[in-house]
């Protein structure tokens, strides 16, 4: 541990252009989420009876859920299989995967017409074990838990140095040197729900094959989507760890993000072949050709969030060059964020349609707005609380 | 007490083989799933439409309406058979609908036919199955009822149903509840327990309303003894496992050419089912996974020494 470069708040300016950007996003979503709570969803959507679901669920759940796996992966990789080299990205992907979820939470609220039931599932007269999406609700609920208590070190670090309070101080020495012992209980438990809820997502549409084209419709969803989260994991780390240096001019941390995205080439490999094999066993490459809209975004997925990464991340200078990195990285990412869009959107061809679904603008607004809102977040704790490790940077006096 | 239990259990057995990878039952061949049997049970009500008899006079429309509470279409209305240009489906406010399809086709007469469209009933029905709160139930009586205090609006139900049915009151913003046929068995219905409204109102006895498995013997009697009026397929016998509604078509006409669907007769929460109880049998798997991950995280660990003196993170 001591050879590490230790955690510590980023001491720069927070008001910035982009983050004035970001505010005003922010404030449209704000603006749509009135019109939405006071009039309903009718008003600010364009959901109709044949699709039920529309960019909230695809991206603010689905794809986000999928986003926020760094924070098992890695987790995984430096706790339990304890590369100790990769100490110090844990906390940043531990902290996109706790806001990651918090919003899945935020953003599900908008979609759901009785929000103010969210909290049902947990109570015993709603429990449905037959339900897929129980399954993903009650490991999302209990996930959420498990990472703000692997996240109170963080801010327990950053009240110890809190000169003023010596009461508050000793408290959070003592909840440290606890948390420290019983850890691992909740790390173990956060890879084992991830597993659960990730998986688990990729069987919600299995139970409407008719619905679904069969260039998704296999069997083995559940599977698929658990392997992509483990693919997608590192790379959302890369991408935001080089975003983040780049933002705050820090130098992007390649000794680090280089020997990860070996990791990288694997686990893109391992997914590609379980896709490709799931085509050729199902035969459903005939659809490939069929000039639908559907197989046309089903090789965009595959061609430019799959292969071309894959193919990129094989050269030693791909992995070693911040630029190059990072594009490969925002691929994958790209790629299973338009995974997540095919199949719970693309995919999705319901009976009876009177008019294809395209999100209005205040839908576009929210999932905007919730991704701005994130960012601000994020930044607001790295500059607050010791999250990033950077060589470059300096304790800041308080 | 709801038919489904009866085939959970037999299908929890059957999921038994399941590793860590519960995913990795996805493998098995669909079969698997065909040969499952959904058995009604014999008290299991249903309704069997005779689709050449229906004149399309949406009678059946104004009474359910009316049970329901909904604005009722007025006799000038019901006359009105401009309606028939476009293809209705059941909505939040009108729970059945009447289409009208060109007849014609060998030993038919060349007049119009029409279908009434709702709810199924489905034996095994894929809103119950995809309900994240169980809102959904499945009478032993037969109807699919739904129970809007459980209801997150979550809109899972409206993806599931293979038929298309559950409809949503986007217009509502605070209470909006899902929407579609009970069999008049909802609270508030007057006749709740009885024979359902549409069923009660209709002129031409083109409903008849009775036990699934009378109705099912008394449709192929139809056919056997009526064969130049009827198609051999009754609609809802095997589909999705089969339905509470049954329908019997015209000869020469196919059910696909009237509205229906083409459905498989598997019911598709089998397909989730079978990984979802498979990934959490008796909770096997994820503690063994749990187990598992924990013996690397000890076996793993650098040494002995300095685990005890770190502070993790």
């Amino acid at each position: 541990m001591s050879e590490h470069v230790l955690p510590m708040p980023v001491d720069r300016k927070f008001f910035t252009r982009g983050v004035f950007f970001l505010l005003a996003l922010a404030f449209c979503m704000f603006a749509v989420a009135a019109v939405r709570f006071i009039f309903g969803l009718e008003t600010v959507t364009n959901l109709d009876q044949q699709h039920p679901w529309g960019i909230w669920i695809a991206i603010d759940v689905g794809t986000g859920v999928a986003l926020a796996a760094g924070g098992f992966t890695t987790a995984a990789l430096a706790h339990i299989f304890h590369r100790e080299h990769y100490h110090v990205i844990t906390r940043p992907a531990l902290l996109t995967a706790m806001l990651g979820y918090t919003f899945v939470g935020i953003g599900l609220m908008f979609d759901l017409g009785r929000w103010y039931n969210i909290w049902h599932p947990v109570i015993p007269p709603c429990w449905q074990g037959d339900s897929v999406l129980f399954e993903v609700g009650m490991c999302v609920v209990v996930y959420i838990n498990v990472l703000y208590i692997e996240f109170l070190p963080i801010v327990c670090d950053r009240l110890e140095g809190s000169v003023r309070f010596p009461t508050l101080r000793r408290i959070c020495t003592y909840l440290n040197s606890i948390l420290a012992k019983v850890m691992f209980v909740f790390i173990i438990a956060g890879v084992v729900l991830s597993c659960l809820h990730q998986s688990s997502l990729g069987n919600l549409m299995v139970i409407a094959p008719w619905k679904w084209h069969d260039l998704w419709d296999t069997q083995i969803s559940s599977l698929l989507f658990l392997l992509s989260a483990f693919m997608v994991g590192f790379p959302m780390v890369i991408f935001e760890s080089i975003f983040v240096s780049w933002s705050f001019k820090l130098k992007p941390e390649m000794e680090i993000l280089s020997p990860l995205a070996k990791y990288v080439v694997f686990f893109t490999g391992l997914y590609l072949a379980f896709k490709i094999g799931d085509m050729l066993v199902r035969e459903s490459y005939v659809l490939l050709v069929e000039g639908s809209v559907q197989s046309v975004c089903f090789i965009i997925e595959m061609v430019f969030g799959l292969i071309v990464p894959f193919v990129m991340l094989l050269s030693d200078r791909v992995r070693a060059t911040p630029r190059l990195l990072f594009t490969a990285s925002l691929l994958i990412v790209l790629g299973v964020a338009f995974n997540r869009i095919n199949v719970f959107l693309i995919a999705y061809q319901p009976p009876y349609t009177v008019k294809s679904y395209f999100p209005s603008i205040g839908e576009i607004a929210v999932t905007v707005g919730l991704i701005a809102t994130l960012m601000l977040v994020y930044r607001l704790i790295v500059t607050y609380l010791p999250v990033i490790s950077h060589p470059e940077l300096t304790p800041r006096k308080t | 007490m709801v038919i489904v239990n009866v085939s959970r259990r037999g299908f929890l057995k059957k999921a038994g083989a399941v590793g860590l990878g519960g995913s990795l039952v996805g493998l098995a061949p669909d079969k698997a799933i065909a040969s499952e049997v959904i058995a009604a049970s014999d008290d299991s009500m249903g309704v069997l439409v005779d689709i050449p008899n229906c004149i399309g006079c949406r009678e059946c429309e104004a009474a359910c309406n009316e049970a329901n509470g909904f604005e009722v279409p007025t006799e000038e209305e019901l006359k009105d058979k401009s309606v028939f240009a476009e293809h209705r489906r059941p909505g939040p406010h009108n729970h059945t609908t009447v289409n009208q399809f060109p007849g014609g086709g060998d030993g038919v007469e060349a007049r119009p036919i029409y279908v009434k469209a709702n709810c199924f009933h489905c034996n095994k029905p894929a809103c119950v199955s995809a309900c994240i709160v169980g809102a959904f139930r499945k009478l032993e009586s037969g109807p699919v009822v739904y129970d809007a205090w459980k209801c997150m609006g979550c809109r899972y139900c409206m993806v599931a149903c293979p038929f298309g049915i559950p409809t949503y009151e986007y217009d509502n913003p605070l209470t909006p509840q899902v929407r579609k046929c009970t069999l008049c068995s909802n609270e508030g219905n007057p006749n709740k327990g009885g024979v359902p409204a549409c069923v009660k109102t209709c002129p031409k006895e083109c409903l008849t309303y009775g036990k699934r498995n009378d109705l099912l013997a008394r449709a192929h009697e139809k056919i056997r003894s009526e064969p130049d009026a009827y198609a051999t397929h009754v609609y809802g016998e095997h589909e999705v496992g089969g339905t509470s509604w049954l329908y019997l078509a015209p000869k020469g006409a196919s059910f696909e050419e009237l509205g229906f669907l083409k459905l498989g007769t598997a019911p598709p929460p089998l397909r989730t089912e079978r990984i979802q109880h498979g990934i959490f049998k008796y909770f096997i798997p994820p503690l063994a996974w749990y187990g598992l991950l924990g013996a690397v995280m000890w076996v793993a660990r650098p040494n002995a020494d300095a685990a005890m003196g770190k502070a993790e993170s």
